[in-house]
């Protein structure tokens, strides 16, 4: 079949600019072929390539003793003793769900999943971070009732508990929701599989699902910003298929188990493209493809859509050639396809033959290095204007508007479409903090956390940074657990705009002295940029996945409040109502500068909060709606009133940073509070749990009442 | 005491069924769906939850049609005991070891919470170690747990006092509140929710580790 002819026009739609087009030349000293162009525009865009945050990226820390493998794999490694390793990441898949949310929120569950078996972990947790359009927008219901389906669907059938995530609203995401999944999984530390391939003449092997014509291009359409012709980019969303993945990740553990494996990778965005390239690159050899042989579902297809497909459910592997017939047998066994399509070779060369046609011929290791790397322009987020007066407000009916807000309302019409508790070692579901997850076999925990609050990020970058991970150190730390390490997901609008590029510098300079002073190095994230429809950008979200580690489940804080329990806050209070959630929902303000992070208290705190557990009967950390809020909701989970000692609004909903509010009993009350004064950490009685009312400044609602106005907020707004 | 799990490429509760038997006592051989036979001198089978076959065409019916299930289908027939949980409900249906059908929820959406049930008879292996009328809380998680069956045949289970547990706060829109049903026989039990998931004091619920402590007495003595 004849090739399409390279035009002006074709350059551009596939996302390349002249300039880059220029460099393709001098590459290549002649005009590419279109396979080639396709290929090169798949390595090339943004969201493969990383090549505008790549600069920005390297300055985050990413080591520490807990590190087994940082950036750069397909998920981050990290130790937790006995010889066992946690393998886990986040990534993005806003434009596929925006455009068809089910099989777009879906396929990104597949694809996080993937990246974490491919590297011989069975994953044990999952999370999401979903961020919509404001509640009355026409499009967010259908979104969000297609992307939680869509993410349910796919975890679920696949047996993997969704333990944690978020879920937001604001009219800043009515053109471009944010979908960023996390999967964690579970290895030994000395088996774990990565990307580089070794050895010449070694055969490449196609593993999984057949390839269709599902998803060519579509790393490329998620590297540009939507306008009103979206819906012709239906196309580009892929098609999942959970019961196809449970097989690959079954057969894959197996496959791993034989000794079989020299390299593997799964094949994400840009395919068979993307998942070659790398493993020869990193492995400093040359690929070769002989294209008839990879298993196809459709017919007729040529070389350029075998290459930019993004049919799910597929492996790349090379393999041990002496191991052919056994392998072979382990997916026969599950029914996947296995087939020969390729070998190493020891030149710089990745060569796709198609019927003995040669359809592209490149340096390989070019290919993959001289992928373009900009410093963007950027200016500094201009500091934002002091908050001006805010009105005093009766603080029940500041409650009141905020639990009736689906923002903070209890996310249960969410969750409840999740599987949390497959695999029978989920010992806290969703919706009380951090997710708790037992460590098979053993009696160690894992705590998994998901946290930005993304106006703070956009009134102040940097310290909206620090805070992502100073709250997701707060969440494991009112578990009890230790925080291990961490993963970002960066979404972000079109950095070519300097005020965007801006807002990601300055969000990466905070999350980095965040991750540095609390210990929890970054091993792994995702980067999504061009999140932007005719112009306008989202909020900055940062989002920060985070994990911590208990050595046993006795050690776990509770989350049980019980009569005449005391109200302690942990932490100081200054009362900053900047960009709170009281100032948004009550007042329809998103005004002033996002509070300020102390990241040496934030670690005092948090080792005061672990080393006196023992005091402590529930924890809770503070953040958005501060003190009014966090005291609601661990009285209403435990179905008890709470009454708080008097104070103006900015000390109940001032959204300080560095602060827990903890319930314990009288004689523990007094040992927490002489701690404090030898840590030199400051604890206050704020009031005291009991009765069947939530009680402050002389105002009273039934805590029945406030439950079910709490409960029922989300899907009268959303259901 | 040996209990026999089938592993079909989409369970997912293979592991969770596996591990509640074995710490009532039971030593467990998981079996492959495309084995003919089931391994000798079993007590029990049980049938895992997840997607057996990825649940296309109907939850369970893909199941029903393997090698596996005919070996199941001869065991209940030599009066052999079976447990199915959610999935493996759905499969017991299918294959016509129970009666009735599981349908989409009536909410139209997948529900995973734990609820509360009533133990409707204690008559059985698997329940004797509750008193009917107990309360108990067990979670479910499930898309298609809307038991449902014709006049006669509800008549029928509930004549023979064949109705296992039903739900306090009915979540899916099952007949009569149904959530688990017994055999004639009162040897094949099929149950939405997950007794498996609430059999270990870390997780919080322990009230499905009666049931298998009561079938690990039952072999104990037999």
């Amino acid at each position: 079949m004849q090739e399409p002819e390279i035009t002006p026009d074709v350059i551009a739609n596939h996302g390349l600019t002249d300039d880059e087009y220029a460099n393709i030349l001098r590459i290549l000293n002649r005009e590419p072929t279109f396979t080639e162009l396709g290929i090169f525009s798949a390595m090339w865009n943004e969201h493969c390539s990383y090549k505008s945050s790549k600069k920005w990226l390297r300055t985050l820390p990413t080591t520490g003793p807990q590190v087994i493998c940082g950036p750069g794999e397909n998920a981050g490694v990290v130790d937790i003793g006995d010889g066992q390793a946690i393998i886990f990441k986040m990534e993005s898949h806003n434009h596929p769900s925006y455009i068809e949310p089910y099989q777009g929120a879906a396929t990104g569950v597949g694809g996080i999943l993937r990246d974490v078996f491919t590297m011989g972990a069975r994953p044990i947790a999952a999370m999401n971070a979903l961020s919509f359009g404001a509640p009355d927008h026409p499009k967010t219901r259908s979104l969000v009732h297609g992307v939680v389906a869509g993410i349910g669907g796919y975890g679920n059938a696949f047996g993997v508990p969704t333990v944690g995530g978020e879920v937001r609203f604001h009219s800043a995401y009515n053109g471009n929701c944010l979908v960023n999944a996390f999967a964690a999984g579970l290895a030994d530390a000395d088996k774990i599989f990565y990307s580089a391939a070794s050895g010449v003449g070694m055969p490449v092997v196609y593993l999984g699902a057949k390839t269709g014509r599902d998803g060519v291009g579509g790393a490329t359409m998620a590297s540009a910003e939507f306008d009103d012709s979206i819906e012709e980019k239906r196309p580009t969303v892929q098609v999942g298929d959970p019961f196809t993945e449970k097989r690959l990740m079954e057969a894959t553990l197996e496959l791993m188990a034989t000794g079989a494996v020299i390299s593997i990778q799964d094949m994400g965005a840009a395919g068979l493209t993307c998942s070659a390239v790398e493993m020869g690159d990193k492995g400093g050899l040359g690929i070769k493809l002989t294209l008839e042989c990879v298993p196809q579902r459709e017919e007729n297809m040529t070389a350029y859509e075998m290459m930019l497909s993004e049919s799910q459910e597929r492996m790349l592997m090379v393999l041990r050639p002496e191991k052919e017939a056994e392998a072979r047998a382990v997916f026969e066994k599950w029914d996947l396809d296995f087939a020969i399509i390729g070998e190493t070779i020891p030149e710089d060369r990745f060569l796709i033959l198609h019927n003995d046609k040669v359809m592209a011929d490149l340096p390989l290791a070019t290919l993959s290095g001289s992928a373009p790397e900009y410093d963007r322009d950027w200016v500094p987020t201009p500091a934002a204007e002091p908050l001006g007066e805010v009105a005093q407000v009766d603080a029940i009916d500041g409650l009141r508007a905020l639990i009736s807000s689906p923002n903070y309302a209890a996310k249960q019409w969410v969750y409840d479409q999740y599987d949390s508790m497959v695999m029978a070692d989920t010992i806290r579901i969703p919706g009380q903090g951090a997710g708790l997850v037992r460590v098979h076999g053993t009696d160690k925990v894992l705590a998994f956390t998901s946290d930005v609050t993304p106006r703070y990020v956009r009134a102040n970058p940097e310290e909206g940074g620090k805070q992502a991970v100073a709250e997701a150190y707060r969440n494991l730390t009112a578990v009890g657990a230790k925080p291990l390490a961490t993963t970002d997901n960066m979404n972000f609008g079109n950095p070519e705009r300097p005020e965007i590029m801006g807002q990601f510098v300055g969000a990466i300079k905070g999350i980095g002295a965040a991750c540095l002073a609390l210990d929890m190095p970054i091993v792994s994230g995702n980067v999504s940029l061009y999140n932007e429809t005719d112009g306008e950008a989202i909020l900055p979200t940062p989002t920060i996945g985070a994990i911590g580690l208990l050595a046993h489940s006795d050690e776990i804080i509770g989350y049980d409040v019980r009569e005449g329990h005391q109200a302690l806050l942990i932490g100081e209070t200054a009362g900053h109502l900047g960009q709170s959630a009281l100032l948004a929902e009550v007042f329809n303000r998103e005004e002033g500068d996002a509070p300020a992070v102390d990241l040496v208290a934030e670690r005092r705190n948090g080792d005061f909060v672990r080393d006196n557990r023992e005091l402590i009967r529930a924890c809770t950390d503070l953040s958005d709606g501060g003190l009014a809020l966090a005291a609601f909701e661990l009285a209403e989970a435990s179905g008890i009133g709470v009454t708080l000692d008097a104070a103006p609004c900015e000390i109940l909903f001032g959204e300080d940073q560095a602060r827990y509010l903890v319930a314990c009993n009288f004689d523990q009350a007094e040992a927490l509070m002489i701690a404090a004064g030898q840590a030199g950490v400051p604890v206050t009685c704020v009031g005291r749990f009991g009765g069947d009312c939530f009680r402050v400044n002389g105002s009273e609602a039934p805590m029945d009442e406030l439950s079910t106005l709490y409960r029922s907020s989300f899907e009268t707004a959303i259901g | 005491m040996r209990a026999g799990v089938l592993v079909f490429p989409g369970s997912n509760g293979d592991r969770d069924l596996a591990v509640a038997f074995r710490a009532a006592g039971f030593d467990v051989k998981m079996v492959w769906h495309k084995d003919s036979s089931l391994p000798d001198n079993l007590d029990i089978v049980g049938i895992p939850g997840g997607f057996s076959y990825g649940d296309y065409l109907r939850c369970g019916a893909i199941a029903a049609q393997s090698p596996i299930c005919r070996a199941v289908a001869d065991h209940a027939g030599r009066g052999g005991y079976v447990l199915g949980v959610c999935n493996g409900f759905q499969v017991l249906t299918e294959t016509g070891l129970l009666p009735g059908a599981l349908l989409r929820n009536s909410g139209l959406k997948y529900v995973c919470r734990t609820v509360g049930l009533q133990v409707a008879t204690a008559a059985s292996a698997f329940t004797e170690n509750y008193s009917a009328g107990d309360t108990v809380e067990i979670p479910i998680a499930h898309h298609d747990g809307n038991y449902f069956a014709d006049d006669d045949t509800l008549a029928r289970l509930h004549g023979e006092d064949r109705v296992a547990f039903t739900y306090l706060d009915n979540p899916n829109g099952s007949v009569q509140d149904i959530a688990g049903i017994l055999s004639e026989n009162r040897r094949v039990l099929g149950m939405m929710p997950h007794p498996e998931r609430a059999a270990d004091p870390v997780l919080g619920g322990t009230d499905g580790k009666a049931m298998f402590h009561a079938l690990a007495g039952t072999f104990a003595t037999a």
